[in-house]
């Protein structure tokens, strides 16, 4: 008997069928991947799963039992867990508040028994190698590292379905390796693993049965062993797709942005920057490669001018922009393509035209004399509405109503657009499915074949390696190794990203900066 | 030239109509459940209202009045809005008011002798100015230290107050007992609107309600169509990306503060030189705050901020004669007031009560 069956579930938003008659099962002991884009209807149907939403119809069965999910607290009492993207941690409270939250054991009555709390939780991840200190406070740990104290309260909680909502965005190679070892390891005891994913080789690598959705339909099951990256990602987007871009190497020419000896401090004051060095060229892609939170933000935001520099200098084709404002640096020819698009990207509650001119908002011809020429500011978002291929009925739809996919290009279309000098793309493609990934590398390959200088800062190696002509390595505020994109391997940039070469200056580096 | 593709506007009527509707739901809620509160009181609630409605427009003069009352909170509750579509909770516009009603009452009698047409449109802005240069102290605080604005307007609400009292029962006090400063040159009044427009008797009402209507208009179309109301939009829903896109954070707040302070010091000079020749002690009757709540009611719209103030201006106007005729005291007016700004702020729920009626109406009608 399955662990959970889901028999023709059907979710219905607003003018979008988000599940349509879904029927699946997940066996004690097996992994189960949804593999789709975004869209198409994985999460929803494990919401629904979870509580977190009610099916319009159709039935859940746990244990060959039909139940009704109203809410995650029912959801736990049946033994289902899940993870989320965004983690739902107290940061402020220990790794053994987070777990033991909601649940506390309780002596005399009121009193919170933190010493068999604590010790449930080191026999917890002892059994299931999930390797984390019960004391520490969760604001200071790695991301991957709370992602283990989520799965470790999920299974305080008595989990024996696991739903992992794409639990690989945020780490690195070494983490997606960790975590497959400890999701191999629960369900070698007796678990049932659901993983969310649009990722294709983490499907291959980790999964027992991949479930393909998409536009809310269940269209293909199969087995790793059956198909391989193509296949998956012809069943995902229901065509063939480039999987590796197909491109020329760059041909860099004159030095567009300079940045020597770059000293930031981050938002608590500490130095995240400690002496960056380095040189974009027209007509090339440098990647600017690491492990999130080793001084890549704090170097974009200096360059763009959303952060004052403590010390150093940053030149574009040879004017000064150290101290300037956001204002002069856009001015100067610096497109900014933010990491984190609802957060610096967009403004939601605008609709596309208005988005689309945001930074070019003061000049002619969308603004005579500080007077906004509605018509033109429409003509062009039509423009780059069509140019970059944004999805949308209309441009007066709000940005914040747009698919991920959609609301990025609206981003990318906005600072490509612009024409600049340089183009700094940080994390172009997270939380994009191969379709859209494709096209936005494909827009930045093309900038770049235009003659623009291109900074690009990811944490994803693939990336780094399908569209970089060369990459830089950040560790801990500097800068310690420099390859081009053509010698570079997986575990040559892991091993240097993990602080592998040390953290002095490497004499690659000091190359590629003179 | 070319010609340009077709775009389909696809506006959702239902969700504007649904926007529009919840105020007035609001509205219809406060009142219900006030008349409930008359009624346990042993009083007529129908009377009440039925006063109520007569006493703010049964007549020409009644309308004159409701208008007369509604002038300072239209100014009042466009600079709430404006802060609030900054994203900045500007809670001292009392201050700032005052500060415009005092610079009107100096100048009024300053400039008093002058021709009409020189003193009445310096003297306003001057006003204005004063509001803002008001509002300017608290926005480069935040500018540049990060102060919030709810603390530094609300206590500079509290200085401008006690300077003007210092001023009326001292440098700038009458002759006479009553602490107030002098009555205001005939330069500087502000004519009755049958002054102007002999076939509009409008009773005590004066040409500022068309100064605070030009402003609505001129606020609507400063934040749908210049640079400035874009930035201020942009800061008021995120000013993370704002930023990036080049707009700074703190020149818009600096901006959006003293625009709004502008607003709350027209209606200070506006109620100086219309209505009272001067200024005292308790010649605002916390229009600041209400204007919090007409700016609340008209969901930050400068054009819905006009028929908002007219309803608070109503309650107002029409309350005497529901003391008078159904027994009623004025104290009741409060009450509806603060329903109205309960509902209005449980707008969420509100909508969402009516979309369900909405739902059930479609699916009896199917």
């Amino acid at each position: 008997m399955p662990l959970l069956e889901l028999r023709e579930i059907t979710k219905v938003f607003p003018g979008v069928l988000a599940n349509d008659k879904v029927s699946m099962t997940l066996n004690a002991g097996e992994i189960v991947a949804f593999l789709g884009e975004n869209g198409a209807g994985k999460s929803t149907l494990m919401n629904v799963v979870y509580g977190l939403l009610s099916p319009d119809s159709g039935e859940i069965l746990i244990d060959g039992k039909v139940e009704r999910i109203r809410n995650p607290r029912q959801a736990i009492d049946l033994g289902i867990g899940m993870v989320h993207q965004h983690f739902m941690l107290v940061e402020p409270l220990t790794v053994t508040e987070n777990i033991v939250l909601g649940r506390e054991p309780v002596r005399y009555g009121q009193v919170i028994d933190f010493a068999s709390a604590r010790k449930t939780v080191v026999e917890l991840s002892e059994r299931y190698g999930l390797k984390v200190d019960p004391d520490a406070r969760i604001m200071d740990l790695s991301v991957g590292t709370q992602q283990r104290v989520e799965i470790l309260k999920a299974l305080y909680q008595g989990a024996r379905i696991l739903i992992l909502d794409e639990p690989t965005a945020v780490l690195t190679p070494q983490e997606v390796r960790e975590l497959f070892g400890v999701v191999r390891s629960l369900v070698d005891e007796g678990l049932a693993v659901a993983l969310i994913t649009h990722k294709l080789e983490e499907v291959l690598a980790v999964a027992d049965r991949v479930l393909v959705m998409r536009d809310g339909r269940l269209v293909g099951e199969t087995r790793p062993a059956e198909t391989d990256q193509a296949g998956l990602a012809r069943m995902m987007v229901g065509r063939d797709v480039v999987l590796r871009i197909e491109r020329t190497p760059g041909t860099p020419g004159d030095v567009v942005l300079s940045v020597d000896d770059l000293v930031v401090d981050d938002d608590r004051r500490l130095p995240a920057v400690k002496g960056v060095s380095l040189q974009v060229r027209a007509g090339e892609i440098v990647a600017l490669a690491g492990i999130d939170g080793n001084g890549q933000r704090e170097v974009v935001e200096a360059i763009t001018g959303l952060r004052r520099p403590k010390a150093g200098s940053i030149t574009l084709r040879g004017v000064d922009i150290t101290h300037a404002p956001p204002r002069r640096t856009i001015e100067a020819g610096v497109s900014h393509v933010p990491e984190d698009r609802h957060r610096r990207g967009l403004v939601l509650e605008f609709d596309i035209a208005e988005n689309m001119v945001l930074g070019d908002h003061r000049k002619a011809p969308y603004a005579y004399a500080g007077v906004i020429s509605t018509n033109a500011v429409a003509d062009i978002a039509r423009k780059r509405v069509a140019d970059f291929d944004v999805r949308t009925p209309s441009i007066h739809v709000l940005a914040g109503a747009l698919s991920g996919g959609n609301q990025q290009k609206v981003v990318v279309a906005r600072e490509l657009g612009r024409d600049p000098e340089l183009l700094i793309a940080a994390q172009p493609t997270r939380g994009l499915d191969v379709g859209a990934i494709e096209f936005v590398h494909e827009q930045i390959l093309a900038a770049r074949d235009r003659g623009k200088a291109v900074l690009l800062v990811s944490l994803e190696l693939e990336e780094v390696l399908s569209i970089a002509d060369r990459i830089l390595i950040i560790y801990e505020g500097r800068i310690v190794h420099e390859v081009p994109a053509e010698e570079a391997t997986d575990e040559m940039l892991g091993y240097y990203m993990t602080g592998g070469g040390g953290t002095k200056l490497s004499a690659a580096a000091e190359k590629g900066a003179s | 030239m070319a010609p340009r593709p077709e775009v389909v506007e696809q506006r959702d009527w239902t969700g504007i109509a649904i926007k529009a509707l919840s105020p007035i739901v609001s509205v219809l809620l406060a009142v219900l459940i006030s008349s409930v509160i008359i009624a346990v009181f042993g009083k007529d609630p129908i009377a009440a209202f039925s006063a109520l409605i007569r006493g703010s427009f049964g007549s020409m003069n009644y309308i004159g009045e409701t208008f007369l009352s509604a002038v300072p909170l239209m100014f009042t509750g466009l600079a709430v809005a404006y802060g609030f579509r900054t994203g900045l909770f500007n809670i001292g516009a009392e201050g700032q008011l005052f500060m415009g009603g005092l610079a009107g009452a100096y100048l009024g009698v300053l400039l008093g002798g002058m021709s009409v047409f020189i003193a009445l449109p310096l003297i306003i802005v001057a006003g204005a100015l004063a509001g803002a240069a008001w509002a300017f102290i608290p926005a480069i605080l935040k500018a540049k230290v990060g102060a919030h604005e709810v603390i530094t307007t609300m206590m500079f609400g509290y200085i401008a107050r006690y300077i003007v009292s210092w001023l009326v029962t001292g440098p700038l006090k009458a002759p006479g007992a009553i602490p107030q400063t002098s009555l205001i040159g005939p330069g500087a009044v502000l004519p009755r609107i049958v002054a102007v427009f002999p076939g509009l008797a409008l009773g005590r009402a004066h040409m500022g309600l068309f100064i605070a209507a030009g402003c609505a208009v001129l606020m609507w179309f400063i934040l749908k169509y210049t640079t400035t109301g874009y930035e201020s939009r942009a800061v008021g829903f995120n000013p993370l990306a704002a930023e990036n896109g080049g707009v700074s954070i703190a020149s818009t707040t600096v901006k959006a503060l003293c625009i709004s302070g502008a607003l709350a010091g027209l209606g200070g000079v506006v109620e100086v030189l219309g209505v009272q020749g001067r200024i005292f002690d308790t010649f605002s009757s916390g229009f600041g705050f209400t204007g919090i709540a007409v700016a609340l009611l008209a969901k930050n719209n400068p054009i819905a901020v006009i028929p908002a103030a007219i309803l608070f201006g109503a309650l107002s106007a029409g309350s005497s004669l529901m003391q008078l005729e159904a027994d009623v005291p004025i104290k009741v007016i409060s009450i509806i007031q603060a329903l109205i700004i309960f509902f209005v702020a449980t707008e969420p729920f509100v909508s969402k009560w009516i979309q369900r009626r909405r739902k059930e109406v479609t699916a009896h009608a199917e």
